[in-house]
């Protein structure tokens, strides 16, 4: 039995772009490439699948394959890290011969196997989808293969428990109460720690301030209200040259926007007024929205 | 066109997810070149349902697709663990049976 | 069987046991009392003895042989053996002679074995040693009998080497110890024998069976039985060719030699014999051979003896011969088991005494064993000197003493047959009784008579080593002194009316009378003439003429005999050597061969291991490369068939 013209085209179109993705996962270097290379491949074969007469796993293959399966690689590979392109130097001696000879010789024998062989007249699935073919795969399935599939369906439950199993981190050791939290932090009381939370970084007008310190009411600024990550990078900034940058965008600002210019001899109150009031530690001015830092509920520990 | 045509893409895919399997190291990839494979042997059954008229061919790629989602649900679940544990994922970093 | 004691068989063994473990196991702590205990197990188990005497002298002769069964002992298929008994005149003799001597031996050695730290051991020894002996002549199977065979052989390797921190002791043990081992070969193969050959290997079975099993088995079988048996009592009896472990074994303590090496388990073997009576009767080639071997070891002690200085070995020595004349009328057949068992009961007697009195006389010279430095003892061991002079008379075979009743019996039987034998036979023993004399005599006069060769600490004896006689304690004078008393009386008590023929008729058949070749007055004539030349020879030579202190030169005979006409070095040349070399070519050819191709396979295939090795390099392509070549190899193979 022939295929129809149109199974023909579709064929001869999805075949070679099929192969094409087949070889994407062969050479592409990152393995998102790949993956997304063998998506399409599988979304190729589900075609297939409905063209062969088999629509019902055609369906299956969309949603078992592309849609879950492979959306697990992509998750596998999100958590190994999408960048991790793959070294293409070979390693093992030799092993890069042995396998495109092997894979070239494999598709030379499987190819000469099907052409040597001797196939009867295709029958068709017409006859068995009679009755639509979820219902003809579904009486053999449930009929034949019943068993086969009970055990299957305990193989499922065993690897999804294995999935368990094998990605489960043990605790090494007793998680910690919160009273046993509180009674570490008072007993590191005498280090210098701190039973408040520490206070949040200074945030100003123009800038992301967390690489900022806050100041303090005596107007001091706060080293420890920056986060310790950006003070050990050396991120940190210097609170008075914030100020300054501040104030002198503030006046200049100022005039232009009321309409004076600088030249004007009016005195005008509100850069004094700022001054006096950062300088002071304005609370709108200079704290933040938020009150604490993820860190600190963590366990206050900066 | 012959139906035995797909039989030989069925082929051609073997083989290409065969020798991904034997070249590439990292592990995810060489797991996809193994899914690549089971798919082409299920297009072969459901190649052979057709000629046969028979969907037993159709049941048994069914087959190959559940227990082929427990085999990534395990894989994966390996190399995850692998990572963790070596930070890599690579095949060849795996070869303490040497020796 | 009437006989109402039967059942206290069991004790005779029992007891001397008993004492044995308590000795040997408890261990220091039955130090202080330990040797009367063993005096005791051995008395008691005399009074048992005894007992059962009584009772089987009150027996009609034709029920005194019984068996006393305690018990199956090994049940598989074909091989049954009881735990029997065998009770009859001839094991009573045994057992009267072993616990009778034996005890007055445990007596003797309380005292002779006073200083020495190990006495409760010893006597352990000497308590397992009556008890092994017991069993070996009480046993109703060549199994059983096996058993106390091998007991009495570690006994005597025990005590022969008793001074272990010597090393001759220890070698010496070592030597009776691998000797006998090749006559136990021998026993263990004639029980194989007899087992194929009559399916049972107790007395009960076999010796009734005998003349059927000759006639269905056939002679060869038979003959091959009597061989081997001939090879046990051999290795048992230190007769040739494994007589040279004997005079080694001299080095144990004198009691030993007197109880082990010369009155009791040396004479196993002329039992053993006597025992198998019937077997050896159906095989007449083997006892030919018997007597054969009978009377060249009469020869060779007797040779051995004459040069001998050490005076234990010269006893040993005599033992020998002795038991060459009990082998020599146990290959006689039916008319000389009487009289090898006669003999064997006087000389248990006479010979222990001497031995006894040797070790009195050691006991004085501060335990010097050359005669060359003995002499004129007898007016300082006065009962030393009485004792071993009655056991001397009694060995000559003089008129009335016992020696005389025994001994000329065996020249008489060994007289009595047709053809060549009866002269060849007779005129040996005729011989050996007269060196036998001249030997004897010498031991005696060297010892006793004579000018003293040694020091007792005044002027004028320069070189001569200094040594202070003294007659024993009355504990070991005693034992002496009723020994003496059996040398001088037992023969002619027992001989009187045949007594003892008779008496032992029950187990050894009646034997018809034969007349000897030469009539019996010229033969006694004939042997107490040569006794009287040797005597008088020997003490021209040794109590008139002076006694060199040396060895002199002397004639190729005498040099030979004085190293056991070289009997150490034939075994090393004819045994030990070649068999050293078979170790050694086996051993090398075991290196070489089987081990060098096992390991060479072995190596081979760990170099071909380490080829394959490379293949496993630990990568899971290389593998999946491996697995994908074979699956491609069979889609070839299976395109090529299928095309």
């Amino acid at each position: 039995m022939t295929a129809s013209g149109a199974e023909a085209a579709l064929f001869w179109v999805l075949a070679p772009l099929m192969v094409l993705a087949a070889l994407g996962l062969l050479f592409a270097r990152k393995a998102v490439h790949a993956a997304v290379c063998v998506m399409f491949v599988m979304v190729g074969l589900a075609i297939l699948y409905v063209a062969q007469e088999a629509p019902f796993l055609g369906v299956v293959q969309v949603v078992v394959y592309t849609g879950a399966v492979m959306m697990l690689f992509l998750f596998v590979l999100m958590l190994v890290g999408v960048d991790a392109a793959d070294s293409l130097t070979e390693t093992i001696k030799g092993q890069r011969w042995v396998g495109v000879l092997l894979g070239l010789g494999l598709v030379v024998v499987l190819l000469g196997v099907i052409a040597q062989a001797t196939f009867p007249p295709a029958v068709g699935l017409a006859e068995a989808n009679a009755v639509t073919n979820p219902v003809a795969l579904a009486r053999v399935l449930l009929g034949d293969y019943v068993l086969a599939m009970e055990v299957v369906g305990v193989l499922l439950v065993t690897a999804a428990l294995a999935g368990l199993v094998l990605t489960h981190r043990r605790r090494l050791s007793v998680r910690p109460t919160q009273r046993v939290l509180a009674a570490a932090r008072v007993a590191a009381l005498p280090q210098g720690r701190t039973l408040t939370p520490l206070p949040a970084p200074g945030v100003y007008a123009q800038n992301n301030a967390m690489d900022t310190p806050a100041l303090g009411p005596d107007g001091e600024p706060l080293p420890h209200s920056v986060p310790r990550v950006l003070r050990i990078r050396g991120q940190e900034r210097s609170a008075t040259a914030v100020l300054a940058e501040e104030e002198t965008l503030v006046a200049r600002d100022d005039l232009r926007l009321i309409g004076v210019g600088p030249t004007s001899g009016e005195a005008v109150p509100a850069p004094v007024g700022l001054v006096e009031t950062t300088s002071g530690a304005s609370p709108g001015s200079t704290t933040g929205g938020t009150g604490t830092t993820g860190e600190d509920e963590d366990g206050g520990v900066r | 066109m012959e139906i035995t045509n797909y039989l030989g893409l069925a082929a051609i895919l073997f083989a290409i997810g065969a020798t991904t399997v034997l070249l590439r190291r990292n592990a995810i990839v060489v797991f996809m070149g193994v899914e690549l494979m089971l798919n082409a042997t299920n297009l072969a059954f459901v190649t052979f349902a057709r000629i046969h008229g028979d969907v037993t061919g159709q049941v048994l790629a069914f087959f190959v697709m559940v227990v082929a989602a427990a085999e990534v649900v395990v894989g994966l679940a390996i190399i995850i663990t692998i990572f963790r544990s070596r930070r890599s994922a690579s095949v060849d970093d795996v070869n303490l049976l040497n020796s | 069987m009437t006989m109402q004691t039967l059942s206290l068989a069991p004790w005779l063994v029992a007891t001397p046991m008993v004492g044995a473990l308590v000795l040997l196991v408890a261990g220091r702590r039955t130090d202080r009392w330990g040797h009367w205990l063993g005096v005791l197990a051995s008395a008691a188990t005399f009074v048992v003895g005894l007992v059962m005497l009584l009772d089987m002298l009150g027996t009609p002769a034709d029920q005194r042989v019984g068996t006393h069964t305690v018990g199956t002992w090994i049940d598989s298929g074909p091989l049954h053996v009881d735990l029997g008994f065998q009770v009859d005149p001839l094991s009573m003799t045994f057992v009267m002679l072993v616990t009778f001597v034996g005890t007055l031996i445990h007596v003797y050695s309380v005292a002779y074995m006073d200083h020495d730290v190990d006495r409760r051991r010893f006597f352990g020894y000497l308590n397992l040693f009556v008890a092994a002996m017991l069993l070996l002549v009480l046993a109703d199977s060549y199994l059983l009998l096996f058993v106390g065979w091998e007991g009495v052989g570690l006994a005597s390797f025990l005590l022969i080497g008793f001074w272990d921190g010597k090393r001759e002791n220890a070698v010496a043990g070592k030597k009776a110890f691998v000797m006998n081992r090749v006559g136990d070969m021998g026993l263990i193969v004639a029980m194989m024998l007899l087992l194929a050959t009559f399916g049972a290997v107790d007395f009960g079975t076999v010796l009734p069976a005998a003349g059927e099993g000759a006639a269905a088995a056939g002679e060869g079988t038979m003959t091959a039985i009597g061989l081997m048996l001939l090879l046990a009592a051999c290795g048992k009896s230190a007769q040739l060719p494994l007589q040279a472990w004997l005079g080694d074994a001299m080095a144990g303590p004198t009691p030993v030699s007197a109880l082990i090496h010369a009155a009791t388990m040396v004479t196993a073997g002329v039992y053993l014999l006597v025992r198998s009576g019937p077997l050896l009767e159906a095989a007449p080639d083997a006892q030919l051979v018997v007597a054969i071997v009978g009377a060249l070891t009469l020869l060779f002690g007797a040779i051995v003896g004459c040069a001998k200085d050490d005076i234990k070995k010269a006893l040993a020595a005599s033992t020998m011969s002795q038991i060459g004349y009990m082998m020599l009328a146990a290959g006689l057949g039916p008319v000389g088991y009487a009289f090898a068992i006669f003999h064997l009961l006087t000389h248990g007697f006479f010979k222990a005494g001497l031995f006894l009195g040797a070790g009195s006389v050691m006991h004085a010279m501060d335990d010097d064993v050359n005669m060359r430095r003995f002499g004129g003892l007898a007016r300082l061991l006065p009962v030393t000197a009485i004792t071993m002079g009655l056991g001397w008379l009694a060995i000559l075979g003089v008129p009335p003493f016992s020696g005389f009743w025994s001994k000329d019996k065996i020249i008489e039987a060994a007289f009595v047959g047709e053809g060549w034998r009866p002269w060849v036979f007779g005129l040996t023993a005729l011989l050996g009784a007269g060196i036998t004399a001249y030997y004897m005599s010498r031991l005696f006069f060297m010892t006793f008579a004579g000018r003293r060769r040694w020091s007792d600490g005044g002027p004028g004896d320069d070189g001569a080593p200094e040594r202070h006689p003294h007659e024993s304690s009355r504990l070991m004078t005693w034992p002496m002194i009723v020994l003496a008393v059996g040398s001088v009386a037992l023969g002619g008590i027992l001989a009187l009316g045949d007594r003892f023929v008779t008496w032992l008729e029950p187990v050894t058949g009646h034997a018809e009378h034969h007349e000897p070749v030469l009539p019996v007055w010229l033969l006694v004539t004939l042997t107490l003439l040569l006794v009287l030349l040797g005597a008088f020879l020997a003490f021209r030579q040794y109590a008139v003429a002076a006694v060199p202190v040396e060895p002199p030169p002397a004639p190729a005979l005498v040099r030979a005999a004085r190293v056991d006409l070289h009997q150490d070095d034939v075994n090393e040349s004819l045994v030990m050597r070649p068999g050293q070399y078979l170790t050694r070519a086996l051993v090398y050819s075991d290196r070489t061969a089987v081990d060098g191709g096992w390991l060479g396979l072995a190596g081979g295939i760990g170099r071909l291991g380490a080829r394959l090795r490379r293949f496993q390099n630990g990568y899971v392509r290389s593998y999946a490369a491996t697995m994908l070549g074979g699956l491609g190899v069979v889609a070839l193979v299976v395109w090529v068939l299928a095309s």
